[in-house]
C-alpha cells in the first residue's frame, strides 16, 4: 500500500489537515467497501477521486460528513472527530455545518423557491436573520450565474442551473470543505461545462475540495492530487500528471485506458 | 301486474328541514373524529417507521386492529362495551367521534407512513449535509413534501369516514340517517327520504373533494 506518497503534506508543510482518515473500514454486510483507508486532505487542496463503478468512491466521501457510518478507524474533520458505528455525538452536527456537499442528483428541495433553498440552512442552523440570509443567497446565486432565477422553483430550471443552485446552497453555510459526488453525471453534455466552470472558480479561490468525478480532463486541470480507488482501497495517488500519464499500478493503467478511450 | 313508482317530490322537499337537523351531528362526528384521527395518524404513522423497534410494534398493533375490524363493531364496542369497563355510560356523540377518530387514525397512519417514505432519501441527506438536525430536516424538508403527496389519500379517507358515520344511527346519535329513519317511521316515504339523505351526503362529500382540490392546486403553485 505504501508505494503511494502523500503529496499533500509535501505541498503544505506543517499545516493541520482538514480531513484525516485513519485506517477507516466499512462493511455493507459481507462487502468490505472501505479497507484501511488512510487519507489526509490539506487546507486548500483539491483532491479528485477516481475509480470504477462500485469501487467505493461515494462511500468514501460520504463518510467524511457522516452520511455513511463506518465500523473501524476514525475520521477527523477540522478538529472534530467521527467515531465508528455512528457514535460521534455532537461533532457530527458540527462537521455537517462546516462541510458542504453537492450530489449527483442535485437534491434541491422542490417545494421551496431557489432563494429559499439557499437561505434555509443559514436561517435554521446558523440562526441568521432573513435579510442577511437573503443578501448572502443573492450574492452566491450571482456568483454561480443564476441570480435571475432566484424566485423560480427547482422544477423550472435546467439540470445545469439546478446543480449551480445546489452549489450556492452548500456555499451559503460558508463551508471549510466541499464534497462533490459526481456533480455532472446526471447532466446533459451541454450543461456539464457550466457546472465545472463554477467548480473551477471555487477551486481557484482556494476552497478545499474532495471531488468524485469521471471528467478526467477537469480532474487533470484542477486537481492537486488524484486518488485512484479500487475494491475499497486507495491503490494509487499522486499529482494528476503522474497518475494520468505514468500510472504505476496495473489497475490504474487498465482503468485509465478504459475511460480515456472515449 | 301494474307497478308504478311515484316519486313524491313534495314528500322529499318536506323532509328537508327535518333531515337538516341531522347534518350538524354528521359533520361534528365526521370532522371531529377526522381531526383527532389526523393527529393520531401523524403520531402513529411516524412511530410506525421509527428505527426503534419497541416504538414500532405498538403502532403496528394499533393500525392492524383498527383497520382489520369494522367501524360498526368498533362503535358498538365503545358505546355498549366500554361502559362495562368504565362503570359509567358513554354518550353517543362521544362514542361516534371516538370510533371515527380511532378508525380513520389507523388508515391515516398508513397514509402518513406512505407519504413520508415516498420522499427520496436524497432530500433528507441534502438537509443533513447542510447541518440541519434530523428534526429540522423532517419539519422543513420531508413533511411539507410528504403532506402534499398525502392530500388525495387524506381526502379519500375523509369521504370514507363521513359515510361511515351513517352507521352510527345504531347507537342513536341524531345524524342524517337516524333523522331519516325517524321521519320515515311517521310518513312512510322511504324512497323520497332516503333519496334526500343520499343527496345530502353527496353534497358534503363533493364539497370536501372540491375544497381539497383547491388546497392541492394552491400547494402546487409555481412547481
Ligand atoms: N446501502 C448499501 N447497501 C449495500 N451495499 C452498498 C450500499 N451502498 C453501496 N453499496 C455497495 O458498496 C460498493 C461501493 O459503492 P459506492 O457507491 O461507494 O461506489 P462508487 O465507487 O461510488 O460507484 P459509482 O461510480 O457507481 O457511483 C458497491 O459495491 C455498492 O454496491
Ligand atoms: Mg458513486
Amino acid at each position: 500500500m505504501n508505494e503511494t506518497t502523500n503529496t499533500a503534506s509535501r505541498q503544505t508543510g506543517e499545516r493541520e489537515p482538514i480531513v484525516r482518515m485513519d485506517k477507516v473500514n466499512k462493511h455493507f454486510g459481507k462487502l468490505h467497501v472501505m479497507q484501511d483507508i488512510d487519507l489526509e486532505v490539506a487546507p486548500g487542496e483539491v483532491v479528485v477521486i477516481i475509480g470504477a463503478s462500485g469501487s467505493g468512491k461515494s462511500t468514501l466521501i460520504r463518510c467524511v460528513n457522516g452520511l455513511e457510518e463506518f465500523q473501524g478507524g476514525r475520521i477527523v474533520v477540522d478538529g472534530n472527530e467521527l467515531l465508528p458505528n455512528g457514535k460521534s455525538g455532537k461533532s457530527l452536527q458540527t462537521i455537517r455545518t462546516e462541510v458542504g456537499m453537492v450530489f449527483q442528483q442535485f437534491n434541491l428541495f422542490p417545494h421551496l423557491s431557489v432563494l429559499d433553498n439557499v437561505t434555509l440552512a443559514p436561517m435554521k442552523v446558523r440562526n441568521w436573520p432573513r435579510d442577511k440570509a437573503l443578501e448572502t443567497a443573492r450574492k452566491l446565486l450571482a456568483r454561480v450565474g443564476i441570480e435571475d432565477q432566484a424566485d423560480k422553483y427547482p422544477g423550472q430550471l435546467s439540470g445545469g442551473q439546478q446543480q449551480r443552485v445546489a452549489l450556492a446552497r452548500a456555499l451559503a453555510m460558508g463551508p471549510r470543505l466541499m464534497l462533490f459526488d459526481e456533480p455532472t453525471s446526471a447532466l446533459d453534455p451541454e450543461m456539464i461545462g457550466e457546472v465545472l466552470d463554477a467548480m473551477r472558480e471555487l477551486a481557484n479561490e482556494g476552497m478545499t475540495m474532495m471531488i468524485v468525478t469521471h471528467e478526467m480532463g477537469f480532474a487533470r486541470e484542477v486537481a492537486d492530487r488524484v486518488i485512484f480507488v479500487h475494491g475499497g482501497r486507495i491503490v494509487e495517488q499522486g499529482p494528476p500528471e503522474e497518475v494520468f500519464d505514468h500510472p504505476r499500478h496495473e489497475r490504474t493503467q487498465s482503468f485509465l485506458s478504459r475511460v480515456l478511450k472515449h | 301486474m301494474d307497478v308504478t313508482f311515484q316519486f313524491d317530490w313534495q314528500a322529499a322537499i318536506d323532509s328537508i328541514p327535518y333531515l337538516l337537523e341531522g347534518i350538524p351531528w354528521t359533520l361534528l362526528i365526521s370532522f371531529g373524529g377526522l381531526a383527532i384521527g389526523f393527529v393520531i395518524g401523524i403520531v402513529f404513522g411516524l412511530l410506525r417507521i421509527s428505527p426503534i423497534t419497541f416504538l414500532r410494534w405498538p403502532a403496528i398493533a394499533y393500525i392492524e386492529v383498527f383497520r382489520g375490524t369494522p367501524v360498526l363493531v368498533q362503535v358498538l364496542f365503545i358505546f355498549y362495551g366500554l361502559p362495562q369497563i368504565l362503570g359509567g355510560p358513554i354518550n353517543a356523540l362521544t362514542a361516534g367521534i371516538a370510533a371515527i377518530a380511532l378508525n380513520s387514525g389507523a388508515y391515516i397512519s398508513e397514509i402518513v407512513r406512505g407519504g413520508v417514505q415516498s420522499i427520496e432519501k436524497g432530500q433528507r441527506e441534502a438537509g443533513l449535509s447542510l447541518g440541519l438536525s434530523r428534526t429540522q430536516a423532517f419539519r422543513y424538508i420531508i413533511w411539507p413534501q410528504a403532506f402534499r403527496r398525502m392530500i388525495p389519500a387524506l381526502g379519500n379517507q375523509g369521504i370514507v369516514s363521513i359515510k361511515d358515520t351513517s352507521l352510527f344511527s345504531v347507537i342513536g346519535v341524531g345524524e342524517l340517517v337516524r333523522q331519516g329513519q325517524i321521519y320515515i317511521a311517521t310518513t312512510f316515504t322511504a324512497l323520497e327520504v332516503y333519496f334526500m339523505v343520499a343527496m345530502m351526503y353527496l353534497v358534503i362529500t363533493l364539497s370536501l373533494s372540491f375544497a381539497l382540490r383547491q388546497i392541492e392546486r394552491r400547494g402546487l403553485a409555481g412547481q
